[in-house]
């Protein structure tokens, strides 16, 4: 049972571009949807954010923001090391990938009213 | 045959690529742009006043959308080619047609907002 390349950084920064990227691709429509709302029924989309700015719904919506930020880092590093060469602190770039979604889930769930 | 799966495969990575820099620029400033209009409650009318008659949102979200539309049916190609056992012509069809709606979906909503009259 050894699974030796998934014992590595990167595997698992793969694993969260992959995971990020397909909850995204569900919830982009689903907002667009939502927001849509706003022309065709006005007092439906306001009773909507009153449930989104529950603390249960908070926290998901600031889950969504991370595997936003964590796609946005991550795409960069992926981008970095395809155009612009491929740098041996692959793991540094991991980390503060994933350092930097947080911050910003975290600015979001501070600034959440 | 092989050259053409080969060229088309390349220019789907390069979509691939240039929408994902367009997207790059686009997610600062959504992120950004949400946690400010976040701190005074969003509702319909908060929404409407910032976005309705506005052409550089207009600009913004247009741009926002068709990189969207373009980025997210070719990941989600290579994916399910990855994880599935549909055929490459399915998969292109079933995301093409994801890429498709997300797109009338979105052009629908932004026009929508950007007509709006503002609730003051």
């Amino acid at each position: 049972m050894k699974q030796t390349h998934r014992n590595h950084p990167t595997y698992w920064a793969f694993l969260l571009h992959r995971i990020s990227g397909v909850l995204l691709a569900i919830f982009i429509p689903v907002h667009l949807y939502v927001l849509s709302l706003a022309v065709t029924d006005g007092a439906l989309l306001d009773e909507f954010l009153r449930w989104s700015s529950t603390p249960v719904v908070k926290l998901m919506e600031t889950g969504m923001v991370v595997m936003l930020a964590a796609h946005l880092t991550g795409g960069l590093r992926l981008l970095g090391l395809e155009f612009l060469g491929w740098v041996s602190w692959q793991k540094t770039m991991v980390a503060l990938s994933v350092g930097v979604s947080l911050t910003i889930g975290l600015v979001f769930l501070l600034n959440a009213d | 045959m092989m050259q053409n799966t080969v060229r088309s495969e390349t220019w789907l990575w390069l979509a691939q690529r240039t929408s994902a820099i367009v997207l790059a620029v686009c997610i600062v400033i959504h992120l950004t742009t949400m946690i400010i209009a976040m701190q005074g409650g969003l509702s319909t009318a908060e929404i409407a006043g910032r976005v309705s008659g506005n052409p550089m949102w207009l600009v913004f979200y247009g741009t926002f959308l068709a990189a969207v539309s373009v980025h997210a049916p070719i990941g989600m190609r290579t994916v399910l080619l990855e994880t599935t056992s549909l055929s490459t012509k399915r998969v292109g069809l079933l995301t093409m047609l994801l890429g498709l709606f997300v797109f009338v979906l979105g052009v629908r909503t932004i026009l929508g907002l950007y007509q709006m009259v503002p609730v003051s």
